[in-house]
C-alpha cells in the first residue's frame, strides 16, 4: 500500500478530489471516498467472534460471504456506537497489495454524497480533530464548515488490525 | 512461441498434458524395469510413449522435440528388438532423456528460449544416445551410417520369416512380402503430415522391396491445390513385423487416408479385392502390383480371370461375402495380430471415456453445491417451522439429494493418491544416488482418494519429508551393517482413510530421531529451557520450529533447517496435522492427517451462551451430559479414565452466567481426547467452510466460519488448536 504520510502538503491533498459519502458517526459527519464503498445495507446483528479486539464487532453473512464488521468509533478510541433504527453498515472494498479485503463499517446514518474538488480539500490539522492524524485524508470544505475525510486504508489497515487482534487473542491464550 | 488460433492453442495444451502423462508412464515403466528387469511389454510402452510424443510434436511443428525424440526412439527401437540390452546405464540415460523432453515441453509451454545449459544438455544426451547406439553389434559394422538408419540395417540381419506352411497353401501368391497400398488423404499436408516420413519410418521395421508412386489422382495443373496431397503408393514390403505394427506406422493418417495392408502369402482373391476397392483402373493397378513385385504376371492374369468370372455372374461380390472371403485368408498369426490390434483399440476407447475438465470449472461447481447445501438447510428449517408434513417430507428428500450431489461433486475432485506417489520412485532413486545410499521405496495404499487441490499442496511437503528421511533417517551402509540391519534402507509411503480423514505416512527404517540431540539443539537455540519437562512427542515436534536443523553438515538434500517448519505450515494450511513417531534404532514415521475435503464438512452444532458454534463432526467421539456435581475440576471420569475438560466459555472469555444445562462433547485429535464443555447441543448439519480472512488468523481455536440455514454466521472450532492450547495452558500453570 502506498500510503501518504499524514498531514502532507496541499499539493498532494489536491489529488484527493472526488465524491465522498457523508456518514454520520456519533453526531459528527465524516466523508468516505465513494470509490471504496461497495454498498450500504441495513444494520444486521453480527455474529461475535470470540477473543477479538472490541472494534471487531463480529461477522455478517453478505449473500454467502462472511464479512467482518468494524466499529470505527472504537477504533478512534471513542465509546462504542449505539445501535438504533437508522444504523447502517457500509460495505467497503479495500485493496491492500495483491488482496482485496471486504469489510463492513457501522455508521449511525448515511446523509448524502458530496463532491469535493481538489482545491476544496485542506490538509489534515496536526491536532484538534480528535483523531489520529493518519486516519485523516484531508478536510473537505463545505459552506464554511469542515468535514473530516477519512483515509479508510489507514483506518481499516488490515496489518494493524490483525496485529491488534493477535495481541487480543494472545492475551487470552496466556490467561 | 508460434501464433496459434484458439482451437490450435487448446490442442497444444492437450498435447502438453498428454505428453507429460506419457513421460510419466515412460518413467514408471523404466523405473519398474530397473528393479524387476526388462520385459517386452514395458519396453513397448516406453517406445509407444516416445513415438506418440514424436508424432504429436510433429503435428505442431515442434521440430526440436521431433528431432530429439527421434534419436531417443532409435535407441528404444534397438532395445525393443533385442539388439541392445536395457542396462542400468541406458535406463539412466533414458530417464534423463525423458526429463529433457519434459524440459522442452516446459520451455515451449512457457514460451521461454532454450538456454545454453539446456542446449549443452541436449548435445550431451544426443551424444550419449549415439554412443549407446554405436555400441550395439549391428551398428558397429556400419558405424558411418547415421543412427536413424541403424534399425534398417538391423532388420536386414533378421531374415524375414515366412511361415513355411503359408507358402505352400494353395491359391496364395509367391512372394513372402507384405503388400501395402496407400492413398493419402487430401488434407495430409494440412494436418502437418509428410507422406515421405511415413515411408522412412516404415523402413525402420522392414525393407521396401518395391515401390510405385501413384499420381493418377493428380489433377491438371490449373486445378491443382498446392496444399492438397494427391499421392498414393503401392509398396512391396519385407518385414518380420506383425500387421498391427505395420498398421501402427500409419496411425496418424489412419483416419484420413485409405490404407490396405495385405499380409505375406495372401490369397490371390485378397489382391483381387484390393484391386477392386481401389479407385484406379483395375488393369492399371494390376500392372503396378506386378511392377512393385507383390504379384507375378501369372498371378495377375489369374486374378483378372477370377474378376471376369465374378462380373459375368452379375455384379461384384457383396460386402458380406468379401468379408467372409477375407476371413478365410486370415491365418492364425494374422488373426492374432488383428486381435491384438483390436485390444489396443478397445483400450484406447476406455481411455477416451475419461473427460478432461478444467479445474476452475470444478471449483465453481463445488462452490455452487456449497451454496445449494446452505439453501437446502434453510429450506429444511422453514419447512420444519411451517409444520406441514408434506413440506417437511419433500424438504427432507431435497436435502438427501443435495447431500448426494455434494458427495458426487466432491468426488469429481478426488484423485487417487497413487498420482501423488507416482513421482516418488524417481525422487527416491535420484536422491539415493546423490547420497550414495542404497534405498528402496515401498508404496502402499493406492486407491485412497483425496481432493485434487489437496494433492497438489501435499506433494511438496511429502517430497521434503521423504528427502529428509533419506538424508537424516537412513544410516550409511557401513553403519547399517554394523548394526546388523540389511544394507538396503527402506522408505515407505502409505496412505489410508481414517476417521473422516486421510492419513499419509512416510516411514523409514533408519536410526530414528535423536531425542537428546534435538533437545540439546533446541536448548541451544533457546526454543525450550533445560528445566522444562517434555514428552517424547513434544521433543520430536521441536524439529518443526523455524530454522531448526540437527544436521551437522549442510548437504544438497537437506540440512539448511528451512523446510520442516514450512512442511508443517503447508500441512496446516490445508487443515491437516503432522505427528512424529520414532523408535531409536528402528526408524521413524511421519504421520500426516488430512481432511477429506477443503470446502464442506459435517458440522456438529452447539450453543455457547447465545451463540452457535460448529465442531467438525469428524472429531466428535461422543456427547455426554455435564456432571454438575463435578465442581470446577478440569477433569471428569469417563469409563474409569480421566478425561480433561475444556470450558469453552472460559477459553473464549464469555462472561455469561453458567448455563443451566451443560454438555460435554468428547473430541479426539490424534492421540488426544478432550471433553469440550458447551451449552445446548443442536445436532448435525452440513456446513460449507467460509474463510474468515486475515483479521481472524490469530484467533486460537477458530479455523473458519460457516453460514447456517437461517442465514446466521457460525464460527467453526479448530479442535487441534484448542487441544494444543489446552495442553500448553497446562504447562504454564
Amino acid at each position: 500500500m502506498n500510503m501518504l504520510p499524514a498531514g502532507d502538503g496541499a499539493a498532494q491533498v489536491g489529488r484527493w478530489g472526488g465524491q465522498y459519502l457523508i456518514v454520520q458517526l456519533q453526531a459528527e459527519p465524516f466523508g468516505v471516498d465513494i470509490t471504496a464503498v461497495r454498498e450500504i445495507i441495513a444494520y444486521v446483528v453480527p455474529t461475535q467472534i470470540p477473543m477479538m479486539p472490541d472494534f471487531v464487532v463480529g461477522v455478517i453473512n453478505l449473500r454467502g460471504q462472511v464479512v467482518p464488521v468494524i466499529d470505527i468509533a472504537l477504533r478512534f478510541g471513542r465509546p462504542a456506537t449505539a445501535i438504533h433504527k437508522r444504523s447502517c453498515i457500509i460495505i467497503v472494498d479495500l485493496q491492500e497489495g495483491e488482496s482485496r479485503q471486504r469489510l463492513g463499517v457501522i455508521v449511525d446514518a448515511v446523509n448524502e454524497v458530496l463532491e469535493f474538488p481538489g482545491e476544496q480539500i485542506e490538509p489534515a490539522p496536526q491536532f484538534g480533530a480528535g483523531l489520529r492524524t493518519e486516519f485523516i485524508r484531508g478536510m473537505g470544505k463545505v459552506a464554511n464548515q469542515f468535514i473530516v475525510l477519512l483515509e479508510m486504508a489507514r483506518v481499516l489497515s488490515m496489518d494493524e488490525m490483525a496485529e491488534l487482534a493477535a495481541i487480543a487473542a494472545g492475551a487470552t491464550a496466556g490467561a | 512461441m508460434i501464433d496459434l488460433d484458439p482451437q490450435m492453442a487448446a490442442a497444444l495444451q492437450t498435447f502438453f498434458e498428454e505428453s507429460r502423462e506419457l513421460l510419466q508412464d515412460m518413467e514408471n515403466a523404466l523405473l519398474f524395469m530397473e528393479n524387476a528387469g526388462a520385459d517386452s511389454e514395458r519396453i513397448n510402452a516406453v517406445f509407444r510413449a516416445a513415438h506418440t510424443i514424436k508424432g504429436s510434436a510433429g503435428l505442431f511443428g515442434l521440430e526440436e522435440v521431433v528431432r530429439f525424440t527421434h534419436r531417443l526412439e532409435n535407441l528404444l527401437d534397438q532395445i525393443r528388438s533385442g539388439v541392445t540390452d536395457l542396462t542400468p546405464v541406458r535406463i539412466t540415460l533414458l530417464l534423463s532423456c525423458g526429463d529433457h523432453i519434459a524440459g522442452y515441453l516446459d520451455r515451449i509451454a512457457t514460451d521461454s528460449s532454450l538456454d545454453q545449459v539446456f542446449l549443452a544438455e541436449d548435445l550431451r544426451l544426443l551424444g550419449d544416445l549415439a554412443a549407446q547406439l554405436g555400441s550395439s553389434p549391428v551398428a558397429s559394422i556400419a558405424p558411418a551410417i547415421a543412427p536413424a538408419l541403424a534399425p534398417t540395417t538391423l532388420a536386414l540381419t533378421v531374415p524375414p520369416s515366412p511361415e513355411p506352411e503359408f507358402s505352400n497353401s494353395p491359391g496364395s501368391v509367391q512372394t513372402g512380402n507384405w503388400h501395402i497400398s496407400l492413398r493419402f488423404g487430401l488434407d495430409t499436408f494440412r494436418d502437418g503430415m509428410d507422406p515421405l516420413s511415413f515411408l522412412r519410418y516404415l523402413e525402420q521395421i522392414g525393407e521396401i522391396i518395391g515401390i510405385v508412386t501413384l499420381t493418377d489422382s493428380l489433377p491438371a495443373l490449373s486445378q491443382m491445390d498446392a496444399e492438397s496431397c494427391y499421392l498414393g503408393f503401392e509398396i512391396s514390403f519385407r518385414s518380420s513385423a506383425d500387421k498391427a505394427k505395420i498398421a501402427d506406422v500409419f496411425d496418424f493418417v489412419q483416419e484420413s487416408s485409405t490404407i490396405h495392408i495385405l499380409p505375406a502369402h495372401s490369397q490371390i482373391t485378397a489382391y483381387l479385392q484390393l484391386i477392386q476397392q481401389l479407385p484406379e483402373a483395375d488393369q492399371h493397378l494390376g500392372e503396378i502390383l506386378v511392377s512393385v513385385g507383390s504379384l507375378t504376371e501369372e498371378e495377375l492374369q489369374k486374378a483378372l480371370t477370377l474378376q471376369d468370372a465374378g462380373n459375368q455372374g452379375g455384379q461384384h461380390q457383396p460386402l458380406g461375402e468379401i468379408l467372409v472371403a477375407q476371413k478365410m485368408v486370415q491365418e492364425p498369426v494374422v488373426q492374432g495380430a488383428l486381435e491384438k490390434q483390436q485390444q489396443q483399440r478397445e483400450h484406447q476407447v476406455v481411455e477416451r471415456q475419461m473427460l478432461r475438465v478444467r479445474a476452475a470449472d470444478l471449483d465453481q461447481l463445488v462452490n455452487l453445491v456449497g451454496e445449494l447445501v446452505i439453501a437446502s438447510a434453510a429450506n429444511s428449517l422453514y419447512a420444519a417451522q411451517s409444520n406441514a408434513e408434506e413440506r417437511v417430507e419433500s424438504a427432507a428428500q431435497v436435502a438427501r439429494l443435495v447431500e448426494d450431489i455434494r458427495d458426487g461433486a466432491l468426488h469429481l475432485r478426488m484423485i487417487d493418491v497413487a498420482e501423488v506417489f507416482q513421482r516418488f520412485p524417481r525422487v527416491v532413486r535420484d536422491t539415493a544416488r546423490t547420497l550414495g545410499k542404497d534405498i528402496r521405496l515401498e508404496i502402499s495404499g493406492e486407491g485412497t482418494e483425496l481432493d485434487k487441490s489437496m494433492a497438489e499442496k501435499i506433494t511438496d511437503p511429502l517430497m521434503h519429508l521423504v528427502r529428509n528421511a533419506m538424508d537424516h533417517g537412513i544410516e550409511s551402509a557401513e553403519r547399517r551393517h554394523a548394526l546388523g540391519k540389511p544394507a538396503q534402507g527402506c522408505i515407505s509411503l502409505h496412505a489410508c482413510h481414517d476417521a473422516g480423514g486421510i492419513i499419509i505416512e512416510v516411514r523409514d527404517d533408519g536410526g530414528g530421531l535423536n531425542r537428546e540431540k534435538i533437545l540439546g539443539k533446541a536448548i541451544e537455540k533457546g526454543l525450550v529451557t533445560p528445566e522444562q519437562q517434555l514428552s517424547d512427542q513434544e521433543i520430536y515436534a521441536l524439529i518443526f520450529a523455524p530454522g531448526f536443523s540437527t544436521a551437522d553438515q549442510v548437504s544438497d538434500i537437506s540440512g539448511r533447517g528451512v523446510g520442516m517448519d514450512v512442511v508443517r505450515q503447508n500441512i496446516e494450511a490445508i487443515r491437516g496435522s503432522i505427528e512424529i513417531h520414532s523408535t531409536p534404532g528402528a526408524g521413524s514415521t511421519m504421520r500426516i492427517r488430512l481432511p477429506l475435503t477443503l470446502s464442506i464438512i459435517d458440522g456438529f452444532l452447539v450453543k455457547l451462551a447465545t451463540d452457535t458454534f460448529v465442531i467438525p463432526a469428524e472429531s466428535v467421539e461422543e456427547c455426554l451430559e455435564y456432571p454438575e456435581q463435578q465442581g470446577t475440576v478440569g477433569y471428569m471420569v469417563l469409563r474409569d479414565q480421566a478425561l480433561p475438560l475444556l470450558h469453552l466459555t472460559g477459553v473464549f472469555r464469555f462472561d455469561a452466567q453458567p448455563e443451566k444445562r451443560r454438555n460435554v462433547i468428547v473430541v479426539r485429535h490424534g492421540q488426544d481426547r478432550v471433553g469440550m464443555v458447551v451449552g445446548a447441543i443442536l445436532g448435525n448439519q452440513q456446513t460449507v467452510i467460509k474463510p474468515l480472512g486475515k483479521l481472524f488468523d490469530q484467533v486460537p481455536g477458530i479455523s473458519a466460519a460457516t453460514i447456517l440455514g437461517n442465514g446466521d454466521v457460525a464460527p467453526i472450532l479448530d479442535i487441534p488448536a484448542l487441544i494444543h492450547h489446552h495442553a500448553s495452558a497446562k504447562h504454564i500453570h
